[in-house]
């Protein structure tokens, strides 16, 4: 079956046409939707594309990151202020799948994909969403937990650029340099006097889509980044993660390494 | 519906109609011919069908085909020039790196993209270039021996 493929100048144009097109599907890099096209599922009637320049605008300053939802994951990684960022958009698919793969598709992928998505909650991102009668912003946490429901158009992510060595990511997997999530862990780990300060943990492939491990952010409150700091918080780590079997790794297994790396994460033994 | 659409394939300009919503390696082998490019999995997990758009590797399976409008696209098929091989072509006959050769042209670019930037590149390097790309034969040593020797042909020539 032929699909219409619309072509909008304006974002806004692309998300009244979302909204109002039967069957319609938002057209980025293409990873995920052409799945579902060369499987010739009859739900995808109309593509719709973009050619909005600001939905491919990359804006690095030293307080605020600006990603337009189609900067690709090679457009990051040629983006030498965006080096903390590097060890993220780096395992997203090898290098092929970087130069299609956008950050706004990332937020919707399917666990235990979204390695890119995890890393921007770690990052207390804010989603800019495109809408026929403008834009509006909600936090990447919300999106998440919203992507399912409704028609949700990503124009771009912004967020607070962390200070030197406070975002740490780490992904383990069982093939590299490319292999598929066992789990994921993103995080913020500010310091006041050699304590943690206010951390923000996110972990991938620990539940049906990236999430934030709270009762371990709060567990780490106040203590120092060391094994007798950080062994309280690995008591906790797997406290309200609820993770998938797949053929990648059982839910069982997931949950018994998440300490074990998340200790390597916070005591900075981990390699991205 | 269909879309005209014109690019440069290895060069050539050409100019075809792609069905809506089809994908770039149907529409390089059943609509224009170029039977280099292989189809192993169409979900983009496979590497085979990788070509290059204007320089970067991208899987062809996971391209909408008129998105390439404009574009220039190289292709296993334009790696020799007349009768001489490209220096990775010759590399991995002399490396044994294809076995069954299914996933050979999907390498071959992949390992273009990394030396046309860098042509001094690692062996890490190698093999994140080469990381989306399967191979069930070689083991991927050979490959990878071909085209760090591969590379040395490119900074002799260059």
């Amino acid at each position: 079956m032929s699909i219409n493929v619309k072509t909008f100048a304006r974002l806004a144009d692309a998300a009244g046409a979302l909204s109002s097109e039967r069957g319609a599907r938002f057209f980025a890099g293409g990873t995920l939707l052409m799945h579902t096209i060369n499987d010739a599922n009859p739900e995808v009637e109309t593509i719709v594309r973009s050619t909005d320049p600001s939905f491919l605008h990359l804006s690095v300053s030293s307080g605020r990151i600006e990603l337009g939802a189609g900067v690709t994951m090679a457009a990051i990684l040629a983006e030498h202020d965006l080096a903390f960022l590097h060890p993220a958009a780096r395992v997203v698919g090898g290098p092929a799948v970087r130069e299609a793969a956008t950050v706004g598709g990332n937020l919707f992928a399917r666990t235990p994909f979204g390695d890119f998505a995890t890393a921007l909650l770690a990052l207390d991102a804010v989603a800019t969403l495109a809408g026929g009668l403008g834009e509006r912003e909600l936090p990447v946490e919300e999106l998440l937990s919203r992507r399912d429901r409704g028609v949700l158009l990503v124009a771009a992510v912004a967020f607070k650029r962390p200070a030197a060595d406070v975002f740490r990511f780490l992904k383990v997997t069982r093939v590299h340099p490319k292999g598929i999530s066992v789990l994921t862990i993103a995080a913020q780990l500010p310091l006041v006097g050699g304590r943690v300060a206010g951390a923000r943990i996110a972990y991938g492939a620990m539940n049906s889509m990236p999430m934030r491990a709270k009762t371990a952010e709060r567990a780490l409150e106040g203590r120092a980044l060391d094994a007798a700091g950080v062994a309280p918080v690995l008591a906790v780590a797997a406290e309200s993660t609820a993770p998938v079997d797949d053929p990648i790794a059982s839910a069982w297994w997931r949950k018994a390494i998440l300490p074990i790396h998340l200790r390597r994460l916070l005591l900075g033994e981990a390699n991205a | 519906m269909k879309t005209p659409i014109q690019f440069r394939l290895n060069g050539e300009e050409v100019a075809t109609f792609a069905e809506g919503g089809a994908n770039l390696l149907d529409t390089l082998r059943e609509t224009i011919g170029d039977l280099s490019v292989k189809g192993g999995c169409w979900h983009g997990s496979c590497g085979a069908c990788t070509v290059l758009i204007d320089g970067a590797p991208r899987l062809a399976c996971m391209t909408l085909a008129e998105t390439v409008a404009g574009r220039s696209i190289e292709t296993t098929a334009g790696l020799r020039q007349g009768a001489e091989l490209h220096p990775l072509q010759t590399a991995f006959m002399e490396h044994f790196a294809a076995q069954c050769g299914y996933c050979t042209p999907g390498m071959l670019m992949a390992a273009k993209a990394l030396l046309d930037r860098n042509s001094s590149p690692s062996r890490e390097d190698v093999v994140d270039a080469l990381g989306g790309n399967i191979c069930r034969c070689t083991g991927y040593e050979p490959i990878i021996q071909a085209v760090l020797d591969a590379a040395r042909g490119y900074r002799r020539s260059a």
